[in-house]
């Protein structure tokens, strides 16, 4: 039987998607979470652990929510609306 | 043409006359607020001009959350630098925007020292709206509201700050607690609130009674309306009491019932509540004669929205009538079904009514296991989503399969 996998290996996993997808696409976190189902498989990751993943990559300052004309997690970077 | 001189021809135009007015306000607030001053500024710009002057979105929040601070830049910083950055915070309002008088002072303190202090009073969010401040005061200003016992509201792709109508605190025609309810889903959904998950926004409004005092059947995702399932109560003393004083029954109550289903024989009132569609025209006209129903519940709508990217929908019916009662599991089991299949199928910028018009209502409600009611259909012909498979036999498709080869 497979380890049990833990929210902070989720939220590697889901960190290095959003860091390979920067500046190419930006992902929602149900983009990230139908990913990570389909690459750890639906019997070791589910919805619940996704959400405490994604909770993590927020709260430890990793990953930010951003809003453009929708809501996105992305690296952490200066918006260039913000430079005028 | 720029202004920056400090004129504003064009604004003191909508300064005249006695009513309220946004430029007096934001005039007032000027006069010890540069910010407030250069909003002025590029106000006057963009009437000259014809022209938006502002860039909205971004990165800007506050650490942890996804919504409740909307990120506004000036796309002329250089003219009006105090505006340069312009956000808005979306601040959860209390059930029904019921408020002390110290918390209101609270509010206004905490924005005029780190804001423009200008706010919406309240947004069409239903939040109290703080308009106006820079990035590094939103953690400081976050950490005072929730010293006061204030949070931020929602924003972006998530549960937007749920509303209700006074309900049972001020109103006789409440059908449930909707004050209750409201801070019960506010509660319940607060990882969704702050944490922006769905394909779009979707938005909760309770209203008490048909009335719908919070427009909820034009503004909400999830329109929670209350209703009754038996009859309405008559007191037909007080019905010949308003006969008596000249109101014309048959034509103004009778005669406007939009299902024609009450008479009046100048004694005697009755109703075929079978036909009563619950328009609240009636119990209006005649408030100390007709009341609700006594057995009492919210019918559960689905699907408005105003026109962004799609046009304008109002909310169908989806559950006719259910119990409100906490701790409202029904509910909850029915708004998890619809997210999970929404969040799954819907595309980006897809608000939930419109992801039932793509897949289809008979499709959408099988995945949420709702049954499909007679009730859900607006008008004859309408709504075909109902397919009477019985009343197909196996073979027919093989058939018609045939026939077009």
């Amino acid at each position: 039987m497979a380890d049990e996998l833990t929210a902070e290996q989720v939220a590697d996993a889901m960190y290095k998607m959003v860091a390979d997808a920067q500046g190419q696409k930006k992902l929602k976190p149900m983009d990230l979470q139908k990913s990570m189902i389909e690459y750890f498989g639906g019997d070791r990751c589910d919805k619940k652990l996704c959400k405490a993943a994604i909770k993590e990559l927020i709260e430890s300052g990793r990953c930010v929510y951003t809003y453009f004309g929708g809501s996105f997690i992305e690296l952490p970077h200066e918006e260039g609306a913000a430079k005028g | 043409m720029s202004n920056t001189s400090g004129k504003t021809p064009k604004l003191d135009k909508l300064d005249k006359g006695p009513w309220p007015s946004f430029v007096k306000e934001i005039k007032r607030a000027a006069e010890k607020s540069p910010m407030s001053k250069d909003l002025l500024g590029q106000l006057e710009l963009s009437y000259e001009e014809k022209i938006g002057h502002w860039k909205h979105g971004g990165i800007v929040g506050v650490f942890g959350y996804g919504g409740g601070v909307i990120g506004r830049y000036s796309d002329v910083p250089d003219k009006f630098p105090n505006v340069a950055h312009f956000h808005t915070m979306r601040v959860n309002m209390p059930s029904a925007w019921f408020y002390s008088t110290e918390a209101l002072r609270k509010l206004c303190d905490i924005w005029e020292k780190h804001g423009s202090g200008l706010l919406n009073m309240h947004g069409s969010t239903g939040d109290i709206i703080f308009l106006g401040t820079v990035t590094d005061k939103l953690e400081p200003i976050f950490a005072e509201l929730t010293e006061a016992g204030f949070d931020l509201g929602g924003s972006g792709s998530d549960v937007r700050t749920p509303s209700c109508c006074v309900g049972p605190a001020r109103c006789e025609w409440a059908c449930y607690d909707t004050l209750n309810l409201c801070y019960d889903l506010t509660m319940h959904y607060q990882d969704e609130l702050h944490r922006p998950a769905f394909p779009y926004k979707f938005k909760f409004k309770c209203a008490g009674c048909p009335n719908d005092c919070v427009a909820s059947v034009a503004r909400a995702d999830m329109s929670i309306i209350g209703t009754w399932k038996d009859g309405i109560q008559i007191d037909n003393g007080a019905v010949k009491e308003y006969a008596d004083k000249g109101m014309n029954i048959q034509k103004d109550v009778c005669g406007n019932c939009p299902a024609k289903c009450m008479e009046w024989d100048g004694s005697t009132m009755a109703i075929d509540n079978s036909l009563c569609r619950r328009c609240m025209h009636c119990i209006n006209v005649m408030p100390k004669a007709l009341r609700p129903g006594k057995e009492r519940g919210a019918c559960i709508m689905i699907g408005s929205k105003a026109p962004i990217v799609e046009g304008a929908l109002l909310s169908s019916v989806l559950v006719p009538f259910m119990k409100m009662e906490p701790p409202y599991e029904e509910l909850k089991d029915l708004v998890e079904k619809m997210h999970d299949i929404w969040c799954e199928e819907g595309k980006n910028r897809e608000r939930i009514g419109e992801f039932i018009q793509r897949v289809g209502l008979g499709n959408f409600l099988e995945a949420i296991e709702v049954e499909p009611s007679p009730y859900m259909v607006e008008h004859p012909r309408d709504n075909p989503y109902v397919f009477y498979e019985e009343y197909f036999e196996e073979g027919d498709e093989d058939e018609g399969e045939e026939e077009d080869e």
